[in-house]
């Protein structure tokens, strides 16, 4: 087995430092190693997008990502997406108000694809917004919600 | 203060799922805790000649591989509640042991320091397998000579049906119309997006389990644990927190939940066992893989006469339940919301080597799928537009109580209000002149409806009653404990709203604990359909009592009588006079620390417990789902125009809630009409074990859902019906109902489902149909 790799990860924007074996996954650096389970797997293998967090301010898979490949790096997970104080951001208090979240487990990787989305795209027009949520699989909603919750977050002005 | 109930309070569970501080089981973490992987089966059906463990054992960081001869023995009793112990039940072996039955059979159970340790390690054992002929086919499988389980030859796991269809014969003989159509449901399943999980930890020296699962019903896992390894059901401890859906699949624990269990007992650390999506979508089991042949007696004015529905079921080799008892409701439903003088059924449930029929949301679905395409292929053979088929046929106000031909007591249902609401919604008569325009330019548009009457809160000896604990504390807070089992069903919001309201209480001072066994009152979990009315009337009964008490220590303090105080804003004042008042916290208080200020008779403290006993056999929900699409032939692409829902689910507790959960069951059977296919080819291995093959719905395949409300109060606790499930039932028909439309033009008739672009094309084709 190949030998275990220094590596050096902002997440969240405090420093981590790790030995890790080379085919460690992002998803399990942060949800084991970090401790940070809010990044969720339900397929690790790309589709779902319930692992997605953000890679230098890019939405990536952490399913699909090897921890080594992060590696000095600046990694964003839903656990950053709030301010320190536990106020949510405009996009997580948008799917609230809409019922945008049923069971959650989806949740993380929606808020943060949404949170990439609306920094690159700030004023989306509807067709966009679907195609941009079309990388995101949620069981619960049927999608109502979660669109209607992005456009909200669209709509107002301090969206990013 | 108005009410909560009946608002869109938001939900007490958002803030810590939308921050990624919620806890599924696979967030739980125990010292030294273990992970486990299965060796599967990657043939449909072989005997097991040997198996090799040795070369995985010498892997570094392997604790130990479990075969069958390891963990099946240690199993005491194995059944679920909801059956009993008498019931006929189907196989259930925790690993196989002398054969394997479907691709994805457990054959053994690594466990190791990490999972990637168990996958390597998993990968070393070397299983020896003997091919058998498989019986991959349900609906050929009450004919092969070859036998899933040698204990069923034939294959059949049991029958059911209503009288004899021979009697109907002489009314189809005599009939001006009769249409038979047959009908073949593909499999598709839940899917919830979090996958099966559990964690084990067994504790020698006290004699104690610990529980931590993704489950529907954590009662259910304790008591099926407890018999599973004949440990006390006090000593066993079931914990969910957030389980990331459900959906039926996680109403009951399955045969890897068992090995866990067995083999948790035998370890000196918890283990825990996440599944991957492969193997979700291998084993975690199949549903709505069923056919039927539906036929029905019309006379010349469009009236029914009668109707039967001939039925088969795919039960896959390893059904979680054996699908014979909850089968039946197929054929109790066909009849639907109705005039249908008399008719029958008859159910056959047929074991077969592929993923073992779970419970499905709706699981009866078939009833609608089967008589909605019945109607409407019947009102296009006898040339009659299918709404004004509907139009004759459909149960009115008037016609209730009623009782179906089986029997099925109906009463508090709007299926003809929902049908015209749901058609003036869409505008009908402008839908069919844009449809003619349509053709006239070559474009296929089609409108399809289903209209469903849906037995929710169903009084099994099971689910019949539901328990809470209310604990006001001494500073006045307010904690509700409920058995639980909420996997997005937001049970946690309407738990608080319902028991704010009943103690009035301001919501923001309710509090609820769920999902925990050690704290909880004992109760089924959720499905069927039931939280919604069940948990209204356990909070009712034990609020009621606990009201009494805090109005009488404020009326002694006060010194009022009782019926001059009112308690609203966790506050009891006198009428007309706010001035003189008590707070909750002060009364709370007087309970606890203040004996000698108690009214005589009133005990000290306040907690209560208590327990609601359903008197309502079911209570009956109803819907229309109608859907116009574009069905483009050249392509087979179906494009979903206007989708629009109109139910009647009594008084909604958070109208919020109720949406999610029909928008979220609609769009499963968008999936289910339209794209989800659990397909095997001829030798039994699965064709769609990830995302890339087995295809949900995304947010660009999803139309706008409109919802219209019709309000008629069940007779049950605050008139609520229960909604989780009627999305999911029908939508699918809806949408077949709509293509098919879109095609008739073309005399296509759909008789085979999914309808994928590919099977769309082929109907094309078949119907003669020259495309450019």
């Amino acid at each position: 087995m190949a030998d275990d790799i220094d590596i050096r990860i902002r997440v969240n924007g405090l420093p981590r430092r790790a030995t890790v074996p080379p085919r460690l996954t992002l998803a399990d650096f942060l949800r084991v190693n970090c401790g940070l389970t809010g990044t969720h797997l339900g397929c690790e293998h790309g589709v779902c997008g319930a692992c997605t967090v953000l890679l230098d301010r890019e939405a990536v898979r952490a399913c699909l990502v090897f921890a080594v490949q992060a590696d000095g790096s600046d990694v964003t997970t839903v656990e950053g997406i709030a301010s320190p104080d536990g106020e949510l951001s405009v996009v997580q208090a948008a799917f609230r108000e809409h019922h945008g979240l049923q069971c959650g487990f989806c949740t993380p990787g929606f808020v943060v694809s949404v949170t990439a989305f609306l920094a690159e795209n700030p004023k989306p027009t509807d067709e966009e917004i679907r195609a941009a949520l079309s990388g995101n699989l949620c069981r619960c909603t049927g999608y109502q919600g979660i669109v209607n919750a992005v456009r909200a977050a669209a709509d107002r002005e301090d969206s990013v | 203060m108005a009410p909560y109930t009946g608002t869109r309070t938001p939900r007490v569970e958002d803030p810590r799922l939308l921050t990624g501080t919620g806890t599924y089981v696979d967030d739980v973490v125990r010292p030294g805790m273990l992970h486990a992987c299965f060796v599967r089966s990657p043939v449909a059906r072989a005997r097991i000649a040997a198996i090799d463990v040795s070369e995985a054992l010498r892997l570094d960081g392997v604790h130990a591989v479990f075969v069958a001869q390891d963990l099946n023995s240690g199993v005491h009793e194995q059944w679920y509640t909801l059956n009993g112990p008498e019931d006929p039940d189907t196989p259930r072996p925790p690993l196989a042991a002398d054969e394997v039955r479907f691709v994805g059979d457990p054959v053994a159970m690594v466990v190791a320091v990490d999972r990637y340790r168990a996958e390597d390690a998993a990968e070393l054992v070397v299983v020896d397998y003997d091919e058998l002929p498989p019986v991959v086919d349900y609906a050929t499988a009450l004919e092969s000579t070859e036998s899933v389980h040698a204990t069923h030859p034939g294959n059949l796991v049991g029958e059911l049906a209503g009288r004899p269809m021979e009697e109907l014969a002489p009314v189809f003989e005599d009939a001006p119309h009769v249409v038979g159509v047959t009908i073949r449901q593909q499999a598709y399943c839940p899917v919830p997006l979090e996958t099966r999980g559990i964690v084990a930890e067994w504790s020698a020296p006290a004699g104690e389990m610990t529980v931590w699962a993704a489950t529907q019903s954590p009662h259910e896992v304790r008591s099926f644990c407890a018999r599973l390894l004949g440990v006390d059901e006090h000593r066993v401890r079931v914990v969910m927190r957030d389980t990331g859906g459900g959906f039926g699949q996680k109403v009951l624990p399955q045969r890897e939940d068992m090995c866990v269990l067995l083999a948790a007992a035998k370890l000196p650390a918890a283990l825990k066992w996440i599944e991957d999506r492969q193997e979700h979508l291998m084993a975690a089991g199949q549903a709505r893989h069923e056919h039927g042949e539906a036929r029905l007696a019309l006379d010349d004015e469009g009236r029914i006469l009668a109707a039967t529905l001939d039925h088969v079921q795919d039960a896959g080799a390893y059904p979680t339940p054996s699908p014979v008892q909850s089968g039946l409701a197929v054929g109790l439903l066909f009849p639907g919301p109705y005039r249908i003088p008399q008719g029958t059924f008859r159910s056959r449930f047929v074991f077969s080597n592929t993923s073992g029929r779970v419970a499905y949301r709706g699981p009866w679905q078939f009833e609608s799928m089967a008589r909605e395409v019945l109607l409407d292929t019947a009102a296009r053979r006898i040339g009659m537009d299918p709404v004004e088929l509907r139009r004759r046929n459909m149960l009115r106000r008037e016609d209730l109580p009623t009782a179906n031909f089986n029997g099925m007591p109906y009463d508090h249902i709007t299926p003809y209000e929902t049908f015209e609401q749901a058609l003036e919604m869409l505008d009908c008569p402008a839908f069919r002149r844009e449809q003619e325009q349509a053709r006239a330019q070559g474009r296929y548009l089609g409108l399809g409806t289903c209209t469903y009457v849906e037995p929710t809160a169903g009084a099994t000896p099971f689910h019949g009653t539901e328990g809470a604990t209310i604990r006001i504390e001494p500073s006045g807070k307010v904690n509700v404990y409920v058995a639980g089992g909420s996997c997005g069903n937001s049970l946690e919001t309407t738990v608080v709203q319902l028991t704010a309201d009943a103690l009035g209480a301001a919501i923001e001072d309710v509090s609820t604990i769920q999902g925990d066994t050690a704290l909880t009152p004992y109760g089924a979990g959720t499905g069927g359909s039931r939280s919604g009315p069940m948990t209204a009337g356990a909070i009712a009964e034990t609020a009621a009592g606990l009201r009494d008490r805090i109005l009488a220590i404020a009326g002694h303090r006060l010194e009022v009588a009782v019926e001059k105080l009112e308690l609203t804003g966790s506050r009891a004042s006198v009428t007309g006079d706010p001035e003189k008042s008590l707070t909750l916290a002060e009364i709370a208080d007087i309970a606890y620390f203040q004996p000698h200020a108690m009214p005589p008779g009133v005990p000290a403290g306040l907690e209560a417990s208590g327990r609601y006993r359903s008197p309502h056999l079911m209570i009956w929900a109803n819907a229309t789902h109608l859907c116009t699409c574009e069905v483009d032939i050249v392509t087979g692409g179906v494009k979903l125009l206007r989708y629009i829902v109109s139910e009647d689910c009594g008084p909604m507790i958070n109208p919020s809630v109720v949406e999610g959960q029909i928008y979220g069951g609609t769009v499963q059977g968008i999936g289910g009409a339209l794209y989800e296919h659990l397909a095997y080819d001829e030798d039994g291995n699965p064709l769609a074990t990830t995302f890339m093959d087995y295809l949900l719905p995304t947010a660009t395949e999803v139309p706008v859902i409109e919802l219209g409300h019709i309000e008629t109060p069940s007779p049950g606790p605050g008139g609520h019906k229960g909604v989780g499930e009627g999305g999911a039932i029908g939508s699918a028909p809806a949408i077949v109902n709509a293509v098919a439309d879109a095609l008739a033009p073309l005399g296509v008739e759909i008789g085979r489902l999914p309808l994928t672009p590919a099977s769309i094309v082929e109907l094309v084709e078949q119907a003669g149909v020259m495309t450019p």
